[in-house]
């Protein structure tokens, strides 16, 4: 069963038509891939999900429920997290903190409640050992490596009951050996049953981790095809327009 | 032996002691020893009781304000108008009470005003988009201004039915003869202390002045805390005013003028950066001290006060210059 389902789904903006009757469906544990060129309305997509942008037409339904949404807060609450491109960190906070950020835990009565250090720390600890990765609780951000940071970001998706996780770009500007640990961090979300949309430029990634691919052009979806029945070539000549549709 | 996951979590980049030794304030504290011990032998008035009666009672109005100032320099903003703000406060107090009324209400009027100005401030910063130097720059203006209209700058030393009660507040020594602005430094550093390190909207000051996008995204209520902490900042200049006004006995219109640079440099002495993202209660009250500290000095020593202005500047720019070479050596 489809976690998320989109039904001819548009957006314009004043003449500018951004997403054009886009249906698509999202299992659970599943990897999609989101690719197309810039101003494809990947983008304008996505934030659809994420509750920025209202659609100008069609239905979204979660687990068989219509699904509205006024702002991002609302989606949390659905359980639709979203990775942001530059991560959303704070350098001068520790990993827990971060991960914590807006939703920090408390102990006490009433009024008088203090943070939690201990269980913020504790709890942390064990989301990054979920990801198998190698990020301390009490590290400050300022100090990580890029696939670091992207396990604090990934590790926020995780504290509550996430049923779908947006991922804006996660590989855009890392180093190599990073981009192989944040395909992991990926493949561990997918095995806890949770849905990830992976937005990305990069071929090589969404061909090793991605089960599904999407491709956008123009506003349209021009191709939502398994991994195994597609190849980089058609990927590319679809994003460029060399291939109408499939 | 396998790392386990407790031990993980209960892993530190530092020690306590390596952190200690990392942090600009021990190193302002560090100062302030040497600077006091140096005084101590060189000269016979330093270590008086009255000497130090006076020093702690004159740390307290900078290190007050600074306290106030700690919140909005670590969202990464400033609060220029904190003097003219205490000006303000103090004239409202004292007019308040000059007109016959009593002690409490005058100080909710001051308070209140300092809450309005604060409030005011902030509005226009968080919920407009105003640069924060500018809002307040033209607050120190207005506030100033108020307190001349207020006043139609005249002196009051007079604070009707309850006058002696306003001086014995702000003068007096009610335990164990440490002067009153003193007690309540002590304890509304306490209290910021432990809102910084304790609290949901501390956390929140801090994401503020880390990331203020990052804050937004993540659901901080950036806007409300940024209109908070220029409330705080006011508040703090307005108590300051009233324990100022019950100490010296007398306002004037001039009160608190050039305070704000005075207040700034007591906080990034202490160790807050103002980039934002950096501050502790305790910094701000050592670094007020080290400035008072060599504001006494000069005068026990006999140097021309007229270089005071470049000791204070030469002890903001060395504070700066330890965090520099800190940073140097981590970039290494």
């Amino acid at each position: 069963m489809s976690v998320l389902e989109l039904a001819n789904i548009s957006k314009h903006f004043g003449a500018i038509q951004a997403v054009n009757d886009v249906s698509l469906s999202i299992e659970a544990g599943q990897v999609v891939g989101l690719m197309g060129d810039n101003g494809a309305g990947k983008s304008t997509l996505v934030k659809m999900i994420a509750g920025n942008f209202r659609p100008s037409h069609g239905t979204m339904q979660m687990d068989g429920k219509e699904l509205i949404l006024h702002k991002p807060v609302e989606a949390r609450q659905h359980g639709i997290e979203i990775v942001h491109q530059d991560l959303a960190l704070c350098n001068n906070l520790t990993a827990a903190a971060n991960v914590y950020l807006g939703r920090e835990l408390r102990r006490g009565v009433g009024p008088f409640r203090i943070l939690d250090y201990a269980a913020m720390y504790k709890r942390a600890g064990q989301i990054f050992a979920v990801l198998k990765s190698e990020t301390r609780p009490r590290d400050l951000v300022k100090q990580m490596s890029g696939g670091q940071r992207q396990a604090v970001a990934i590790a926020r998706t995780m504290l509550s009951q996430a049923k779908i996780v947006l991922m804006d770009e996660p590989t855009a500007a890392i180093s190599v050996r990073q981009v192989a640990e944040v395909l992991n961090l990926i493949r561990h979300l997918r095995d806890q049953g949770i849905a990830v949309v992976l937005i990305s430029h990069r071929m090589p990634d969404v061909f090793d981790v991605a089960d599904r691919v999407i491709v956008m052009r123009r506003g349209r979806k021009v191709a939502d095809k398994t991994i195994a029945s597609s190849s980089p070539e058609e990927v590319t000549g679809l994003i460029t327009g060399a291939i109408e549709q499939v | 032996m396998a790392v386990t996951l407790d031990q993980t979590i209960a892993q530190k980049q530092h020690t306590l002691l390596t952190r200690v030794f990392a942090s600009q304030t021990f190193w302002v504290v560090i100062a302030v020893i040497l600077a006091c011990l140096f005084l101590s032998v060189a000269t016979d008035s330093f270590a008086t009781t009255k000497n130090l009666y006076n020093i702690t009672r004159n740390v307290t109005f900078v290190a007050i304000v600074a306290l106030g100032m700690t919140f909005v320099i670590i969202t990464g903003g400033i609060d220029l108008s904190v003097g003219s703000v205490l000006c303000l406060c103090s004239m409202v107090l004292a007019v308040t009470m000059h007109a016959g009324y009593g002690i409490e209400i005058g100080i909710a009027a001051a308070i209140a005003t300092a809450l309005i100005i604060g409030a005011f401030n902030g509005i226009l910063i968080a919920y407009l988009g105003f640069p924060p130097f500018v809002v307040t720059l033209g607050m120190l203006s207005i506030a100033r201004s108020l307190a001349m209209v207020a006043s139609n700058n005249t002196v009051v030393f007079q604070f009707g039915p309850d006058h002696d009660k306003l001086l014995a507040l702000g003068g007096g020594a009610f335990v164990f003869g440490i002067a009153n602005p003193v007690l309540y430094t002590i304890v509304l550093a306490l209290i910021t202390g432990f809102v910084l390190r304790w609290t949901k909207f501390g956390r929140h000051i801090f994401a503020i002045g880390g990331n203020e996008h990052a804050a937004t995204l993540t659901g901080v209520p950036v806007r409300q805390i940024k209109v908070a902490v220029y409330m705080i900042s006011a508040l703090a200049a307005g108590i300051a005013g009233i324990i100022q006004t019950g100490w010296l006995g007398a306002v004037t219109t001039n009160l608190g003028n050039g305070m704000e640079l005075q207040v700034i440099a007591a906080t990034v002495i202490g160790g807050a950066n103002l980039a934002g993202g950096m501050g502790t209660a305790f910094g701000a009250v050592v670094g007020a001290a080290l400035i008072e500290v060599i504001r006494n000095s000069l005068g026990l020593l006999g140097i021309n006060a007229f270089w005071q202005g470049v000791f204070i500047g030469g002890a903001i720019l060395l504070a700066v210059l330890f965090d520099r070479i800190r940073n140097f050596r981590r970039n290494e």
